[in-house]
């Protein structure tokens, strides 16, 4: 009975939010309920029939500015088990060649009535601005380098169930910080869960007052790995930053690529993450990216968990 | 010839000679012809009588730097609708920036702005030229033939000349007619992909920031160039506590610079972005509060010579979007004066000072007779309640652009009464 759920929503008080913009609007409770909900949901995706009736006759619409494979594969697939019409939009525009703005698409959308609008868009800002302007809720899938609160939660809970508690805890987010929207809403996620923070990377990769948004700040990977439970590695765009932001690939491997060596520094039962996709031999050894230590598969897994979670906290929200 | 006003029963503020005193402003044929000051003033038969109950008299503001959308962008903003807008908020001159389309960078299209000015716009408008062809930065503009067609300074508008030797031969150029070179100092490379001012809150909201030194590195060139060249330089809008120590360094020896600052960068700070609120997404970014707080003590010292608007009509197709994405620039014309004040009420710069930035000042850089209450001078006055509250109602503006800066604020003082040459072009309804 506890493996085969036939709701979920009914055990939780409802939730209040409409949207998931940032979890810099989340208070405490409703992280730890987000995460409760996700943990009733991880049995389902394990049963043989994966699925839920919770919103079945609801409209999902992944609208996604930037191409990604999975993030918008794990909201269709959450939306999918949960029972909702799901339709993939993949909006192929740039700032110099848009036509239809923002907001009329926004306005275009709206009109079809989806129940839940899921938007990945490469400007910061861009997703509140289009849940401004529209009737349905409104999920964050990544907005320019502002936030990706479905990926803080599945790391919550992917930490959650290997350590047995967040709380506590040291994790160390490596690599750049400067251009990461997963080390925001990491950074205020954990910060709220009473984690102690850590960002560790080269000077020009950490943005101005990130001392505010960390517990502590290292440069060096050896002193900032002392101690830590979890390390996150962050995808270096290096096709972007080399020559520019880093002078090159292997100097930034040597220094903050994470290898036996490195892993050594933290604590011996330390776990590391990843969320993807990854750079082998530029931030991360392969043989530590699938090694024991790694947890990054079920960090996928979770993904998919805590989205059918956020889903139905919404959507059941509504009829609350 | 039109019949004379006479003005009595006002606090006459003139920045220029330090008046602040009852009095009597007599005009005829568009100037002022006698000025009384505890004492009678002859009144000419026939004369229209305007009593000021007691509200300030005040030379009409002088603004340095407004865009309009005349020609080009005629949808954002016309000649005609920034003099509405002017009028509404007792700017009876201001600056008209190059920044069109096609750009005032001929002294064709000077002549055009003068003449359409004229027809069309309640104010005076006073076209700047381009410094560069296309406000592109590589070829430079006829400065003589564009000053002889009505041009009152140089500047490249919102754009930024990054050759070092190309505006050291501008500056020379201009030394040579005595042209004002007016310059937004930006070190592109610098600012890179930033859309506001560099620091904790920028990297709170995932957004690029330009810091301090993209404006204060290429301030400092433009002072060196300026000392070298012995042109008249106004270094178009300050933003930060650095540029004012540099400015406040070189005026000490070079008495031919000046600085103006935007009331945006006086009145606001980079929290009033919030989240995401396009409004305040301006050329000259909102600063820190440590920032605002060292402008306004350079406006309050001399440092800082003039106070503008900033004026930049957009429309919402180029606003409702995301942060980054989204044009620079807000409205202005008409909250700049009531904005200003609040700067009197909180008893951080005086009346005198405040409006000597927004009058004599910048008359003074530019070389107009306005600007001030004087025999002789035009009559380009205003009729101010310094208290009057109000709430600035975004569709209540008479720019064709709703893009305010002040949306919703509250303020106290306003324009009553607009005259330009004697001819009261803007009377407050309640």
């Amino acid at each position: 009975m506890a493996d085969t759920p036939a709701s979920t929503s009914g055990d939780f008080p409802p939730f209040r939010q409409r949207h998931l913009i940032s979890i810099a609007d989340l208070k405490q409770h409703e992280i730890i309920d987000l995460l409760d909900r996700a943990e009733r949901m991880v049995p389902v995706s394990r049963q043989e029939r994966k699925s839920l009736p919770t919103l079945s006759g609801k409209t999902q619409i992944n609208l996604f500015f930037e191409a990604s494979t999975r993030t918008q594969s794990s909201f269709e697939i959450a939306g999918k088990r949960l029972g909702a019409l799901v339709v993939n939009m993949s909006v192929k525009t740039s700032s110099v060649s848009k036509g239809e703005t923002l907001v009329d698409t926004a306005a275009t959308l709206n009109a079809m009535r989806p129940d839940v609008l899921v938007v990945r868009h490469g400007a910061a800002g861009a997703v509140e601005l289009l849940s401004q302007k529209v009737g349905c809720s409104v999920i964050n899938a990544g907005d320019g380098a502002h936030e990706h609160p479905t990926q803080a939660l599945l790391d919550a809970l992917t930490i959650r169930r290997h350590k047995g508690r967040i709380s506590g805890l040291t994790v160390a987010i490596c690599g750049d910080i400067a251009n990461s929207r997963v080390a925001r809403s990491n950074l205020l996620l954990l910060g709220a869960l009473n984690v102690r923070t850590r960002v560790i990377a080269p000077r020009n990769l950490l943005p101005p007052g990130i001392e505010h948004l960390a517990t502590e700040v290292f440069t060096d990977m050896e002193q900032g790995l002392q101690g830590v439970d979890v390390i996150m590695m962050l995808r270096l765009q290096h096709e972007r930053a080399s020559g520019k932001m880093i002078p090159s690939v292997r100097e930034y491997y040597r220094f903050y690529g994470l290898d036996a060596e490195k892993l050594g520094w933290a604590n011996p039962d330390a776990i590391v993450m990843h969320p993807g996709p990854m750079n082998r031999g530029v931030e991360i050894d392969p043989a530590i990216a699938d090694g024991a230590r790694s947890v990054i598969t079920d960090q996928v897994e979770m993904g998919v968990a805590v989205r059918m979670a956020v889903l139905d906290a919404l959507l059941s929200g509504d009829q609350a | 010839m039109t019949k004379p006003v006479l003005i009595e029963n006002a606090r006459i503020v003139d920045p220029a000679s330090g008046t602040d005193q009852r009095g009597a402003v007599l005009i005829e044929d568009g100037r002022i012809t006698d000025l009384a000051l505890d004492g009678p003033v002859g009144v000419p038969d026939g004369a229209e009588v305007i009593n000021a109950n007691g509200l300030v008299l005040a030379p009409g503001l002088i603004d340095m730097r407004v865009f309009t959308g005349e020609p080009g962008w005629e949808y954002r903003e016309t000649l005609a609708s920034a003099g509405e807008a002017a009028a509404a908020g007792g700017v009876t001159s201001f600056v008209m920036m190059p920044d069109t389309m096609p750009a005032v960078d001929d002294g064709a299209v000077v002549d055009f702005l003068v003449r359409r000015a004229k027809a069309t716009s309640k104010v005076n408008i006073l076209p700047a030229a381009g410094i560069t062809k296309g406000l592109a930065g590589k070829d430079l503009t006829e400065f003589g033939l564009m000053r002889e067609a009505g041009a009152v300074c140089l500047t490249d508008g919102r754009n930024s000349i990054q050759s070092t030797a190309l505006l050291r031969t501008a500056m020379s150029y201009a030394a040579n007619f005595d042209m004002t070179i007016v310059h937004h100092t930006v070190d592109l490379s610098l600012a890179g992909e930033g859309v506001m001012n560099d620091g904790l809150f920028a990297t709170v909201l995932g957004l690029k920031g330009l810091p301090r030194e993209a404006e204060t590195i290429p301030l400092s060139r433009d002072l060196q160039l300026a000392a070298l060249t012995g042109v008249r330089y106004h270094a178009a809008q300050i933003s930060t506590e650095g540029s004012v120590e540099i400015v406040k360094a070189a005026k000490s020896r070079n008495a031919r610079i000046t600085a103006g600052v935007s009331i945006n960068n006086l009145c606001l700070n980079e929290n009033d972005i919030g989240r995401y609120r396009t409004y305040f997404k301006l050329g000259t970014p909102l600063r820190s509060e440590d920032d605002r707080r060292a402008v306004i003590e350079g406006l309050r010292s001399g440092v800082i010579d003039t106070i503008h608007s900033d004026h930049d009509p957009q429309d919402s197709e180029v606003k409702r979007q995301p942060f980054a994405e989204a044009s620079n620039g807000a409205i202005g014309l008409e909250t700049l004066l009531a904005a200003a004040l609040r700067l009197v009420h909180s008893d951080e710069v005086p009346l005198l000072t405040v409006l000597k930035a927004m009058t004599s000042r910048p008359a003074e850089i530019l070389g107009l007779e306005a600007g001030r209450i004087a025999k002789g001078a035009p009559a380009d006055l205003i009729l101010v309640d310094l208290d009057y509250p109000w709430q600035v109602n975004e569709n209540e503006l008479h720019s064709r652009s709703r893009n305010t800066s002040f949306e919703n604020a509250r303020l106290a003082g306003k324009v009553m009464r607009t005259l330009v040459g004697g001819e009261t072009v803007f009377l407050h309804q309640d």
